[in-house]
């Protein structure tokens, strides 16, 4: 395959970027579109110039890193990771767009890298069970309804990208935060501190300046993981629910 | 020291033994030394502080668990967040002795099975703590919110797996290892957020400091900025993991590399059992020059999943027009009682008979068939789909076929290196001060480890081993001298790392970082594989110092250090991995017998199985750097079997 990429160079945080244009050739279908990547860079590298900086790491589509627009769409055109996409889902001779995470929360460190350190804090603030190491009771000591246990592993496999901001047009950070709360909300484990653990981790999202949520939707049709949209409804009422109880109602 | 008659290469140093372990029955023995170990008063704790670079299980769990305790924790980690350590690709599960099943587990059986599994190659004190510890995993796990599977009745599920005969690994689907290490990775948040752990994503560990015999704190480059600056403390924990990528495609993920254990290693801190390394039998095989990885399928599939070949040779018709009768369930022939659960050594080393013999199958002929039409037609689509459906989603996104369908193609590839850094029963390295848990030590899986282990081993080293043990440590050495950055032996670190950098920079040559990369693993993929020989170690051995040299000579990395330079961080980690395949290959060519992952031709059973050579061979290597391309030493520590007797492993 031969393909044209329009790929976003910024030196440094506080540089201005630029989409520059390549031409690749001699790519194969089965190649990850990292891969491809790959091969962009080596010539580059031979060429003198700067290869194109990205974030990636397991290539297995697990650990989050992988993160890029393309052609517009997070992850681009199907629903998986980066590292998972393969160029069999391009045709020859197609020009493509690559660009980093677009969000005023994530700023682009360079090229392609954005700085996600936004989701850490907004864990850091309540996206725990206080459990210190040696504390633990018997683990069937509390039996968890399967359907209950089923439904906290759909949410914790959310995998941190940040595609869900990224394909956000307000550039909110609600599914993912959804996605932790209804994890551990719906848990034995997690319930002391249910009420804490939502406000704060709300708190937090709205304090690194995230957007608003207006259920556009975009966010669950970009997750790679498949964390569905109405997680956002189930964190609203918890939500709801606890600021009720802080307000004194029950 | 003395030369060693048989080969030049190297020199034979004092033996090595654990002064750590205590005496008396084993199952005491951790209890005797938690108790002998001496304690830091609480109120003394927070003057303390604990370096820890990586965030994996291990890392991740330490760092919680002593900031926990009180201690000042500073820990690293070369991603942007601490959620992405590697541990988060393990898929299969974890193991522990609950004998919630009741099918006669128990803490002992764990330990025979893992002391056996690993070809009598660890030490038994330490497996045994393994097993114990196993079980108050499970629990911490739970409590932190850990999505176990579970059954309708809301107790937790359990699976089997390779060379075991219970069922003890817990699982998260096929995510578990995702699932622990966000366990871990919130309660290392919680404390980020109380200011117990202070956290530097995006930083990594370049050098190791040591000062009057002690390591004191780490050289580490920020890779944002470039900027390298130096990190003090009292005590220095190492959780950077394996050394898999030596090999260029590994299951390991792109970014995990061996710098951290191999700077300690030429800081004095003893290498063990390099050559141990673990070649997976399920992966998805290569298909072309362009892999930059390769994807592992979990071993749990195993136990649903048939494999086999066509009986012929060259046979090439499509899989579901092979006749029952012309396949060849090749496991289950030659290990009826294991059939397709036997080890992962002796499953890849099948595989690649197989394929040797010509009856592999897909591009090249390097492949075999992991089959689910009997689980399909036995069990249900829907109860295939509930139990291994994100696994054939990946496999069908990768290669395009349906698994439902086509029998799945798998081959074996690197995966887990269960050599490391050399450590006592408290984990600490031959250097003082300096502790290896997880992956990064060479503990606890002798020459093989068995599925579900590693995931066992990180978390009871992070959660429970080292911060009882690391207080003895602390306890014994309360006032250290400060020390600063003007200090010579910080000094001459710093400046030893600039110039590295600088002089990678510097060549401007005409060959790409990842070029030699790939030339070093197809080299060490080849002649320190799934099978090795005197004759291929030692051409492995004269080749690696040329490419080495040529590294040097012609070696173009783009950019400055002063700034975000993947290619400058990748260059530098190759910069040690051309040092570490050379102890590799030294370590295997100088063991010669067949152990675990570790085989000899020169060293089988006339059936072809590994052949252990215990009167020569029945000790732990553990390796004294002396100087790049300078003769090593080896020092021998003998392993004592008092409760599982050596015996040839079989799994017929």
């Amino acid at each position: 395959m031969k393909l044209t990429l329009r790929v976003w160079r910024q030196k440094n945080a506080g540089a201005e970027g630029a989409m520059s244009t390549y031409e690749v050739d001699g790519i194969s279908p089965d190649m990850s579109f990292l891969e491809m990547l790959d091969v962009l860079n080596e010539r580059l590298i031979l060429a003198g110039e700067e290869p194109v900086a990205f974030d990636h790491d397991c290539r297995e589509g697990i650990c989050g890193a992988c993160s890029l627009v393309i052609n517009g769409d997070a992850h681009g055109p199907e629903r998986t990771t980066t590292c998972q996409l393969h160029m069999r889902s391009f045709r020859d001779g197609d020009t493509i767009d690559v660009e980093p995470w677009r969000a005023s929360a994530f700023p682009v460190i360079k090229d392609l890298v954005v700085d996600r350190s936004a989701f850490d804090r907004i864990i850091q603030a309540g996206g725990y069970v206080t459990a210190p190491t040696g504390s633990a009771p018997e683990a069937h000591a509390t039996p968890v309804p399967k359907a209950d246990a089923d439904f906290a592993f759909e949410h914790a496999e959310c995998i941190g990208c940040g595609a869900c901001v990224a394909a956000c047009p307000n550039g909110a950070a609600m599914l993912f935060t959804s996605a932790k709360v209804n994890h551990l909300n719906v848990l034995p484990q997690g319930a002391p501190e249910r009420e804490t653990r939502v406000l704060d981790m709300v708190a937090q999202m709205d304090a690194e300046g995230f957007g608003g949520c207006t259920l556009a939707g975009e966010c669950a049709t970009a997750c790679p993981k498949g964390i569905p949209l109405v997680s956002i409804t189930s964190m609203n009422k918890e939500w709801l629910r606890a600021t009720r109880k802080a307000a004194g109602g029950r | 020291m003395t030369v060693s008659p048989e080969y030049t290469d190297y020199t034979i140093g004092e033996p090595l033994t654990d002064s750590a372990a205590p005496a008396g029955p084993i199952h005491e023995r951790w209890d005797k030394r938690r108790f002998e170990a001496k304690l830091v008063n609480p109120a003394n704790r927070r003057k303390h502080t604990v370096i820890v670079v990586g965030t994996g299980l291990a890392g991740g769990s330490a760092g919680a668990t002593l900031a926990e305790q009180g201690y000042h924790v500073v820990q690293f980690c070369y991603q942007d967040s601490p959620r992405r350590a590697h541990s988060i690709a393990a898929q299969g599960g974890i193991n522990a002795a609950k004998n919630y099943r009741n099918d006669g587990d128990s803490v002992h059986r764990l330990f025979y099975d893992t002391v056996k599994g690993g070809d009598f190659r660890a030490r038994e004190s330490n497996v045994h703590r393994l097993a114990q510890i196993s079980v108050e995993i499970i629990d911490q796990c739970v409590a932190q919110g850990v999505p176990f599977a579970r059954e309708y009745g809301g107790l937790l599920d359990t699976r089997s797996f390779g060379g075991v005969q219970v069922s003890r690994t817990f699982y998260a689907r096929g995510q578990t290892g995702q699932q622990l290490l966000l366990g871990a990775y919130q309660a290392l948040s919680r404390q980020i957020a109380a200011g117990n752990v202070e956290m530097h994503p995006r930083t990594e560990m370049l050098d190791l400091i040591v000062v009057d015999g002690r390591a004191r704190g780490i050289v580490a480059r920020d890779l944002i900025t470039g900027r390298i600056d130096t990190y003090f403390a009292d005590a220095v924990v190492l959780a950077s993991g394996g050394y898999g990528n030596v090999f260029y495609l590994s299951t390991n993920a792109m970014n995990s590399n061996a710098t951290a254990v191999w700077r300690a290693h030429r800081r004095g801190a003893y290498f063990a059992n390099p050559c141990f390394t673990q070649i997976h039998p399920t992966c998805i095989p290569r298909t072309g020059d362009h892999q930059s990885k390769l994807t592992l399928m979990s071993e749990s599939l195993r136990n649903d999943g048939r494999i086999w070949v066509p009986r012929a040779k060259g046979d090439d018709r499509p899989p579901n027009r092979i006749p029952e009768d012309e396949r060849d369930y090749y496991l289950e022939r030659i290990y009826p009682s294991f059939g397709n659960l036997v080890p992962r050594d002796i499953a890849s080393r099948a595989a690649k008979n197989v394929c040797d013999e010509g009856r592999g199958v897909g591009p090249g002929g390097q492949g075999v068939y992991l089959d689910f039409a009997d689980a399909i037609e036995r069990m249900g689509r829907k109860a295939v789909e509930a139990k291994y459906g994100n696994l054939f989603d990946m496999y069908q996104r990768i290669t395009d076929e349906d698994p439902y369908e086509v029998p799945m193609r798998i081959y074996p590839a690197v995966h887990y290196t269960m050599g490391g850094l050399w450590v006592d029963y408290d984990l600490q390295t031959t250097v003082p001060g300096l502790f290896a848990i997880g992956e990064a030590n060479f503990s606890d899986h002798g020459a093989n480890r068995l599925g579900a282990s590693a995931l066992m081993q990180g978390l009871a080293d992070g959660y429970f081993v080292l911060p009882a043990t690391i207080n003895d440590y602390l306890a014994r050495h309360p006032h250290q001298e400060p020390v600063t950055t003007g200090h010579p032996a910080v000094q001459e670190v710093l400046a030893e790392t600039e110039d590295r950098l600088n002089l990678l920079l510097a060549v401007d040559g005409d060959r790409t970082p990842d070029s030699f990369h790939r030339e070093l693993g197809e080299l060490m993929w080849e002649f320190c594989g799934m099978a090795r020989t005197d004759a291929g170690l030692r051409k492995a051995l004269e080749r690696i110092p040329q490419i080495r040299e040529e590294f040097w000579r012609r070696i173009k990395v783009p950019g400055t250090g002063e700034e975000f330079n993947q290619s400058l961080e990748k260059a530098n980690r190759i910069v040690d991995y051309l040092e570490l395949a050379e102890l590799m290959c030294l370590d295997a060519l100088h063991r010669a017998e067949s152990c675990g992952g570790h085989f000899r031709e020169e060293s089988q059973t006339p059936d072809g199985e590994a052949a252990r050579r215990d009167d020569e061979f029945a000790y732990a290597a553990a390796w004294e750097f002396t100087g790049t391309g300078s003769a090593p030493a080896l020092h021998r520590e003998d392993l004592v079997f008092e409760y599982v007797h050596p015996t040839q492993r079989s799994y017929a």
